[in-house]
Parts: C-alpha cells; structure tokens; sequence
C-alpha cells in the first residue's frame, strides 16, 4: 500500500462524500415540500429552542475543530485523547437529539403524524446515523492505533475521518439553517 | 412480537397455475443447482478461481452470466405479457388474473432494467476499462466483488417473491397512492424496494470505483484528451450514476419508512405528496437511461472507426457531445410527466430541455457516418450491430422527441407508442450496442472470434423480430390503445398477434446465439484469433504485460448473501434478521484492514 493507494481512497472519499450530498439534497427537498403540511400537528416553530441547537451546534463544531487538529499530531497519546474528545462530543450531540426525539413522540408528534413530522424526523435522523456511523469509524481507528501505533495507513485513514467528520458539520449547518431557523418565518 | 415477522405458512401458496408453476420451477432449479455443484466437484474450483476472485475479467465475466440469466426470466415475463395480449380480445380475458398480469408486468420491467441492462454494462465496463486505460485492475478489487455480489443479492430477492409471498403489482416505477399499504398490502412493493435498494447501492459502489479508477490510474502519459471514447461514455455514465443513484436510495427508503413506520411521504393522508414520488424517482429515472446508454456510444467509437479503417471522426465533438448528454440528463425528468399538473410554462421548459438532447446525440450519429464515409467499411457481425443501431435507435429518437411536445404527449402518454419507444432506445441501444460489443472484445478475452455466419443470422433474425415486435405498437398507440392493459380491444388483436410473432423471432434469434457461443467454442481451433483480430489501433488491444495473480477473498460474497437475508428480513419484517445481518456485514467489512495495517 503505496502513495498510490492514499490517493485512490482519499479520492474515493469524496466521490462518496459528492453522492451523499445528493441524497441529502433529496431530503432537504423532500422536507422543503412538506414541510407546511403540518395537519394541525406540531409545525416548525414549536421544534425551537435555541438554547439546546447553540449546545449542538458548539459541541459538533468543537469536534470538529479538536479532529482537524488531531489529524496533525504525532504521539499515540494525543491521537488517542483527540479521538476520545471527539467521540465523547459526538456523543453528546447525539445525546441531545435523542431526547429532542423522545420528547416529541412523548408528546404525541411522532414521525407518523405528519408528512410534516415523518421529513423532519428522516432529515435529522438521517444526519444523525451519519453521526453515529462516523463515532464508530473512530472508536476502530482508536482500536488500531492502540494495536499497531500510528502506521502510514493509519494517518490516512485519520484524514479520511476527518474529512468526513467535516462534512457532517456542513450538512448540520444546513439543518440548523433550513429546518430550525428558517421555520421561524413560517 | 413474532420471531418470524409476518412470514407464516400461507406465504408460501400461490394462488394461480402459472404462479404455482414458477414456484415449482424455481425451487426445482435452484436445489438441482446446488446439487449439482455439490456432487460434480466442481464447488471448490469454482470458489477458488471464479465466486472468490477480485480480478476485474473474471467479474467481469460473472456479471455477464447474470444478465445471461435474468434475461432469460425477463424474457420469459416478455412472453406471458405478449401471449396473454395476443389472446385476451373481449370477451375472452386470455389466461391471466389482472393482478398475476400487473405482477409479470412490473416484475419484466424490473428484471430487465436493473438486472440485466445493468449487469450487461457493468459487465463490459469490468472487461474493458483497466485494459483501456491500461492500469493493473481498478481502484478497488474488493468493492468491485462487492458490487457484484450486492448485485447478486438483489436479483436473488426478485426470484425469491416467486417462492414467498409475491411480487410488485405497482408497475417497474411503483407510484403511490398504489404503492403504499393502504392499496398494496402485500409484501410484492417491499421485495421491490429491497431488491433495489441493495442493487442500488452496488451500483453506486461501482460508479466510486470506477471514475476513481478512469481518473487515477491512466497509464502514464494518458492525458483526458487521449483517453479512448469507451473510457469517456464509461465516465459520464459512472458520473450520473454518481448523482442520480443517491436519489433513488432516498425515495426507496423513504416509501418503506411509509408501508412500514406509518409515515406520511407519499400517502394521500396527512399531508403526504404523492407527486414528490414521482419528481423524486424520474430525477433519478432519466439519467439511468442514459446510464444505459452512454457506454454503448462508447462502444459504436470503437467499433465503427476499426471497420472502417478511418480514425474516428471528430474526437473532441464526440467528447464535448458525450459531457453535454450528461448535464442534460438532469434537466428533463418532467417529460415523464407533462400530464401530471406542473402547468404549461414549465411543462414548455422541459419539453425544449428534452429536443435539446437531440442535438449531442445527433452530433454523435453524424460523427459515425463521417467515420465510415470513403471508409474501407467491412461488414463483421460488430460492424452489422452498428448498422441495426443507427437505423432503429433514430426511429426511437425521433418517436422521443415526438413525444418531448407536451400537447402530443397528452394524447400520447402511456399509450402502447411510449411502450414502443422505450423498447426502440432500448432494445436498438442498449442490447445491440452490447452484441457489437460483446462480439467485438470476445476474442480479446477468449483467444477466438465468433462464428460469423451464425453471428449474421441472429443479427439478422434480432433486427427482423425488433421491428415486427414494437413497429405494431406504434400504431396501436396512435389508435387509442394505453398500455399495461390485460384485456384488449378486439380491433387491436391483429396488431397485437403481429407483435408476439416478432416475440417469437426474438426467441429464434436468441436461441442462434445460443448456439453461436456452442459452436465458437467447438471450433475455437479453426477461430482461433491472433492478440489483434481486427487491426485496431486501441490500446487496449497492444499486448498486456502479465499480470501478477490478485489476492482471493470470499468476504465480498459472504456480505452478498447476508444481505439478502438482511432484505429478507426486511420484507417480512423480521427485523432481528435483518440487524444481525447487518451487524455481521459491518464486523465482515471493518476486519480485514486490521489484518494488514
Ligand atoms: C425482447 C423482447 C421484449 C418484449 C416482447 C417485451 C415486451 C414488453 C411488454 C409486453 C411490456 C408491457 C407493455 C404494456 O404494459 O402494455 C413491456 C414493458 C417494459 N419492458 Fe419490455 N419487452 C422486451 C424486452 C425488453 C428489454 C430488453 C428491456 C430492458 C432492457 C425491457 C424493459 C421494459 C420496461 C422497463 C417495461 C415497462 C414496464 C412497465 O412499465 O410496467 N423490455 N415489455
Ligand atoms: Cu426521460
């Protein structure tokens, strides 16, 4: 495994990331139909709280930031303490979605309650699983680099992470926009 | 909660003759197969060098055993659809249920779309590319063996609804309201869904490895604009599928989120929009059309400058029309649905985006034409595939851009003339670009050409049978008749006889070609074929250096077959199946990279 290689995954990598914009793309659009189709049940502005999107919105921007900087660092301490940071942050995003969801089927806005309901539940949802796919990538890489240290192939699968832990802040800052902030004018 | 889902006994009865006797059928075949594998010995051979391996010829090769195989179900379904038509003039209603004739229906459309065109491209894609762009193998041999296998999966659910519970009865694009649970509530649209979930993905597998492979690993000094015309159809082809594939992950999931969590996408109840269906499947629709197409363009560029001892005329315009096809492709799918509300105006745009791709792909034909004008043209079976080509597909092309006016398409629309203009672009491109293609590597793979003189007769018994099959429904559709009609007018019966007996051609020529790979492989000595057989001048026919064995693994197969069970257990809703196939396929896939470090 080469040089070569490296630039074949990397590169592979973003045609993936590419066609997974698309298929939010599809879901953004799906939502923006549907999203007036409220049928008397729970509409946009009720689903703000700004206190609990700015936490989010922090905590996956500092994963972020704390991942990109991992990627840059040399010792298996550190790489292990950024994946670890990272994970944990992760984790409490997907901490705070969860309970947003619970509280919504609790009080009986569930995602079969309106087409409304059903695009907001799969976009975020769909965000979300990217998420809890991602946590899993890192919580192999930390195996290996606890296993073997840090390999040429593991610095490339680091920036492969990364690269794909960026661009879920991307379609988070889509959401944000879209689906929380946007609803306010509806 | 029920450890089986919603499967029980009863799934297991089929309530028609005919249903009952694919069932049978079916059965029979696939333990005959296995046993066969098991007492001839010829499992393990078959596991080492053929199911296991990662070298792109040999899947490749695999690819092309599949199309093989569905092709002849889909061609089967063709025969029952045509019969049942032929004979079904009021009163008598023919030998099929409507429900059995809508399941066959949607079942052919399905088959022959993503189980055989597909595989058919992906096929010679697998062939040809690496040794066009002369790289070792492609970007990823185990993806590649991945998407084969995925592939696999999705076609083995498709025959599985012929054993357990049924097929879709919703027509190959599944429309709601009809497809969701109020109005289909069987598991037919959900062996749909997973069917092509799963091929879905493998298709995007692919299209990563690919435009990875074409982009990264040209052989050096391989600059774009020197890449061989199949390499650019294969790119923009692999492009589309890159943009469009996605879409249809999106809104399959999302008719499943529907039928099983009660959600509101597409039903007609609390606010769910059936027409975001229809917008969401046509964005992904037309462009795989033209998926299906692109790559045999890129074959007519070999085949045609070769026999005619020319270089091909004008490269650049070939490229530059091939990339404008490509962008095209995304800003048309409302053709498909002029009838359905979005109003004149936009209506209007879209009916002129449709016309306008008329120009690159006339661009195209006219580039062919020049090739072979005071060409030296020699008429072998590839050469003839072209010649059946350009005179049929610019029939389909123009009954197409007939149909791109959207007050004719009013009348038009889902009469038996769009049936016949489907099967034009389709049959005159897709199938006999592959012929051509397929004649014309063979000897490059096999080390013998063809027999010719049998390659003549199914040329010319296919081309005889297309037209006598579809030419009919052209009219049928200008006299009123709409398709997927299980009983018929008794004024359209004559027309309707006309076209099973060009049905039955087909099958005449299908049966010579048969027996042209028989008889080629008998006298492979007398066809032996130096490295060249043609005198082409296209790199991938200068001689290759050996190639070093690539590793064997049996991973690939082994997530093909869990996720199988997984859709499986999606279908009949036992969801533990389908998680634990799931949770293996991950542990499957993330091990090996810790292996080798
Ligand atoms: C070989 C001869 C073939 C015959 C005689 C045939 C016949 C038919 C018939 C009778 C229908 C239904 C028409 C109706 O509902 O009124 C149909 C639909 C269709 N066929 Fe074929 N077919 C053939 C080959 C193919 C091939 C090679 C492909 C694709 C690679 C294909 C793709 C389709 C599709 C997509 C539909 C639409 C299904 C639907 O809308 O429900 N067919 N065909
Ligand atoms: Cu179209």
């Amino acid at each position: 495994m080469s040089t070569h290689q490296h630039n074949h995954s990397l590169f592979g990598l973003w045609l993936y990331i590419l066609s997974d914009c698309v298929l939010f793309a599809g879901l953004f659009a799906t939502f923006a139909v549907l999203r007036g189709q409220t049928f008397g049940n729970l509409s946009g502005s009720d689903l703000l709280h700004l206190s609990t999107l700015l936490v989010q919105t922090l905590v996956l921007l500092t994963s972020s930031m704390i991942i990109g900087l991992t990627t840059q660092a040399k010792s298996r301490g550190v790489i292990l303490f950024g994946l670890a940071a990272t994970f944990i942050l992760g984790l409490v995003f997907i901490g705070f979605e969860i309970q947003e969801f619970a509280g919504l089927v609790a009080a009986g806005a569930g995602p079969g309650h309106s087409a409304f309901l059903s695009s907001f539940f799969v976009l975020v949802g769909t965000h979300g699983l990217h998420v809890a796919v991602g946590m899993l990538w890192m919580l192999i890489l930390g195996v290996q680099v606890w296993l073997h240290g840090t390999t040429h192939a593991f610095s490339r699968r680091l920036t492969m992470l990364a690269l794909f832990w960026h661009f879920l802040d991307i379609v988070w800052i889509a959401i944000f926009s879209i689906v929380y902030l946007l609803s306010t004018t509806l | 909660m029920n450890f089986f889902g919603t499967l029980s006994i009863d799934s297991f009865v089929q309530t028609s003759a005919v249903a009952m006797g694919a069932q049978v059928f079916v059965i029979v075949a696939a333990t005959g197969g296995v046993l066969w594998l098991i007492f001839s010995g010829t499992l393990d051979w078959l596991w080492r060098e053929w199911l296991t391996s990662l070298d792109h010829k040999r899947i490749g090769v695999m690819y092309l055993i599949l199309a093989g195989i569905m092709g002849v179900r889909g061609l089967a379904d063709a025969t029952l659809l045509r019969t049942q038509q032929a004979t079904a003039a009021l009163p008598s209603s023919g030998y099929l249920s409507a429900e059995h004739f809508a399941e066959i229906f949607s079942a052919h459309g399905v088959i022959m779309i993503f189980f055989v065109a597909m595989p058919l491209i992906f096929g010679l894609i697998n062939l040809v590319i690496p040794l066009q762009i002369r790289s070792r193998d492609v970007a990823f041999p185990f993806l590649n063996s991945l998407s084969l296998w995925l592939t696999v999966a999705g076609a083995l659910l498709v025959n599985a609804s012929l054993v357990v519970g049924q097929f879709s009865a919703a027509g190959w694009l599944p429309y709601p309201p009809l497809s969701e649970l109020a109005f289909s509530p069987g598991v037919g649209v959900d062996y749909y869904i997973w069917a092509l979930q799963i091929a879905g993905v493998a298709s995007l597998i692919s299209a990563i490895n690919f435009l990875t492979t074409i982009i990264t690993m040209r052989t050096h000094g391989m600059r774009l604009m020197h890449m061989p015309m199949f390499t650019w159809t294969t790119l923009g082809s692999m492009l589309l599928v890159l943009f469009a594939f996605p879409l249809l992950t999106v809104v399959l999931a999302l008719l499943f989120f529907d039928r099983a969590l009660g959600m509101h996408f597409f039903t007609s109840t609390l606010g769910g929009n059936p027409m975001m269906f229809v917008n969401l499947i046509w964005a992904w629709g037309h462009p795989e059309v033209y998926i299906l197409v692109l790559p045999l363009f890129g074959v007519f560029s070999e085949v045609v400058p070769t026999f005619s001892h020319k270089k091909l005329f004008g490269y650049t315009s070939m490229v530059v029309a091939t990339m404008a096809i490509t962008a095209l492709s995304f800003l048309v799918w409302v053709h498909h649905f002029f009838t359905m509300g979005a109003g004149a105006n936009v209506n209007a745009v879209f009916g002129i985006a449709t016309m306008a791709i008329a120009i690159p792909t006339g661009v195209k034909i006219f580039n062919w034409l020049f090739t072979m004008f005071r060409g030296r043209i020699v008429f072998k079976t590839p050469m003839l595939w072209f010649m059946g080509f350009v005179s049929t597909f610019v029939i389909g092309g123009m009954t197409g851009v007939l149909l791109s006016i959207p007050g004719a398409d009013y009348q038009l629309h889902n009469s038996v003339f769009l049936v016949a203009h489907f099967h034009n672009m389709i049959i005159g491109g897709v199938v006999f670009g592959f012929f051509a293609g397929f004649t014309y590597w063979f000897p490059k793979f096999a080390g013998f050409t063809l027999d010719e003189r049998l390659g003549k007769w199914a040329f010319w018994l296919w081309v005889t049978g297309f037209l006598v099959a579809f030419m009919p429904l052209y009219a049928l559709g200008l006299m009123g008749m709409t398709r997927r009609l299980y009983v018929v007018d008794p004024s359209w019966q004559p027309l309707l006889i006309v076209a099973a007996v060009g049905l039955a051609i087909i099958l005449a020529a299908v049966a010579v070609q048969i027996a042209q790979l028989v008889v080629s492989v008998r006298n492979r000595e007398r066809l032996h074929a130096g490295h060249n057989p043609w005198g082409s001048h296209a790199p991938e026919w200068a001689p290759l250096p050996p190639v070093d064995r690539t590793h064997n693994t049996g991973v690939a197969m082994c997530i093909g077959a869990l996720a199988f069970l997984g859709g499986f257990g999606m279908v009949w809703h036992m969801w533990w199946l389908a998680i634990l196939a799931l949770a293996v396929s991950a542990v499957l896939f993330i091990l090996p990279p810790f292996k080798h470090v």
